[in-house]
């Protein structure tokens, strides 16, 4: 403001300014300025975090129960590499029927709950029936095993699996001669998984293996992690982990298991067949159409390590593949 | 009003703060880098959407003080496109190699990258100068490339997302709403062709 303040010689006191269009003294002129920029920086700046934050969890950490850990020395197929601490395995995860944000999975496992439960083995198998998880688990000596985990996405853990190996399942259960596939089916109820209200994925999930995939030993049915019992977001009480390829593969939560003779039709399959196929081996020399997968980022690491074919497991199971195009059947 | 432009000023800024403060604390959770792209990237597109709003506002409203901030928003903007890139060229090791197999391999890059080079000379003739040195018609047609830009980054958005499109398309709507609202205020409506 130019203009010269005119006192009033009534009230000295109260410095008045003659000013056209302003009837405010100087200071309650510069607490009004100051309360206009305070609130709109807050406005602004608000209203931004509304928007766009997207904390990732940082210290939510899952609530497990400790497994009486198996007291033997490790397998052949484990990795020595430092293995992802709990706390970033139980809150960075993929599980949309939980929340399609890496944090949502930890935040809302609390409706998922993993006892009773039931799974369903049909199909093309001699001996079909329904079992319950506890005497399904009792089945098999608990194993652990220290396998890396690729996302498709571009990072990678290592994850201290605690489980059996799926080829004991399949075996037990008897598969006929027509059983050329193994379908896994996840629960199918919103009020557990409230990622399911949406239409995000066509529900159930739904994931599948080649049998002799399934009965490869490195296979893994895991009901826990870290020694403790596998946690919700993690796909409680009974997930499948196939280390050679992407995590997608790993279904969650899983209630069914039918041997087929056909080739399953897998969600990821529907929703998006260019992006992601039946067999999803992590492939470092075939790029996802919005990014290469020639390398990782390590969960806990900054920089980026190189991804290796059928991430570092090439030795045990390429045999698998010999005379398939991996760039057609990816 | 003298206070509006810094406010907006300090108040885009904050976001940088919480994103460092956030980084800092852990809060990013188990892959910052991914988080803090994901952040940059949503602050682009939500400061290019409400640079973008101040004429339509102007245009329902009568308000003057819209057009006042209309610059400093489109500022912020590109200041985190051009941290969004920063990152995502630190997240590929500074290899000049690889980002050019990305931008020319991969279209939901090449048009991220297309977005943030269209908003570089409006950066750079954003000073009331380079108005006066155009033209006010060749500046006023130059930063119509605004729109493009927008465009782009919305596609980009929708593009990188896994399978939940419900976001990016609230924003291509909004988007949308806004071009509208220029599009019907600007033109006198037009006389409908009598039947003859």
């Amino acid at each position: 403001m130019s203009h010269k303040p005119e006192h009033t010689d009534s009230n000295p006191d109260e410095r008045r300014i003659l000013v056209p269009g302003s009837s405010l003294n100087p200071r309650r002129e510069f607490l009004r300025s100051a309360a206009l920029f305070t609130g709109t920086v807050a406005a602004l700046g608000g209203g931004l975090e509304v928007l766009t934050r997207r904390p990732g969890a940082g210290s939510a950490e899952a609530q497990g129960t400790d497994f009486v850990r198996p007291n033997r020395p490790l397998g052949p197929y484990d990795t020595k590499e430092a293995v992802t601490p709990y706390q970033q395995a139980t809150t960075y995860n993929n599980f949309y029927e939980l929340g399609t944000d890496k944090a949502d999975p930890a935040r809302n496992a609390g409706s998922l709950k993993p006892r009773p439960w039931t799974v369903k083995i049909d199909g093309e198998v001699k001996k079909p029936q329904t079992v319950d998880i506890d005497t399904l688990q009792s089945w098999f000596p608990l194993e652990d095993r220290i396998y890396r985990m690729r996302c498709v996405e571009g990072w990678s853990m290592v994850m201290p699996w605690l489980g059996f190996p799926l080829a004991g399942l399949i075996r037990r259960l008897e598969p006929t001669s027509k059983a050329k596939y193994v379908q896994f089916t996840a629960l199918l109820d919103p009020k557990q998984l409230p990622g399911q209200r949406g239409n995000v994925l066509d529900w159930p999930y739904v994931e599948g293996l080649r049998l002799d995939e399934a009965l490869h030993p490195l296979a893994f049915m895991a009901v826990g992690l870290h020694g403790k019992v596998l946690p919700g977001q993690n796909g409680a009480p009974l997930r499948l982990v196939v280390p050679w390829k992407y995590g997608f593969k790993g279904i969650k939560s899983i209630v069914k298991i039918t041997l087929t003779e056909k080739q399953p039709q897998t969600t990821w399959m529907r929703a998006a067949p260019s992006e992601y196929g039946f067999y999803a081996n992590v492939n470092p020399a075939v790029p996802h159409p919005r990014w290469s997968q020639a390398t990782e980022r390590r969960i806990g690491e900054l920089g980026r390590r190189k991804t290796l074919p059928f991430n570092g497991y090439a030795d045990e199971v390429a045999g698998l593949y010999k005379g398939m195009d991996l760039r057609k059947n990816f | 009003m003298g206070w509006l432009v810094p406010a907006v000023t300090v108040g885009g800024l904050l976001p940088v703060a919480v994103l460092i403060w956030d980084a800092y604390t852990g809060a990013l959770g188990a892959n910052p880098i991914q988080r803090a792209t994901l952040q940059t990237g949503l602050l682009t597109l939500a400061l290019l959407v409400a640079s973008l709003a101040c004429t339509p506002l102007r245009l329902l409203t009568g308000w003057t003080w819209p057009a006042r901030i209309r610059k400093a928003l489109g500022l912020l903007a590109f200041g985190y496109a051009a941290l969004h890139f920063l990152i995502y060229l630190f997240d590929h090791g500074f290899s000049l190699g690889l980002m050019l197999e990305d931008v020319l391999e991969r279209p939901f890059v090449t048009v991220g990258f297309t977005a943030l080079l269209l908003l570089v000379p409006l950066a750079l003739t954003s000073g009331r100068n380079s108005v006066k040195r155009l033209g006010f018609q060749r500046w006023t047609r130059l930063h119509q490339l605004v729109y493009l830009a927008v465009a782009l980054g919305a596609l980009h958005y929708y593009w990188g997302v896994k399978q939940d499109h419900t976001p990016p398309l609230i924003y291509a709507g909004v988007i949308a709403a806004l071009f509208a609202v220029r599009f019907l205020k600007r033109r006198p409506t037009r006389k409908k062709a009598s039947p003859t």
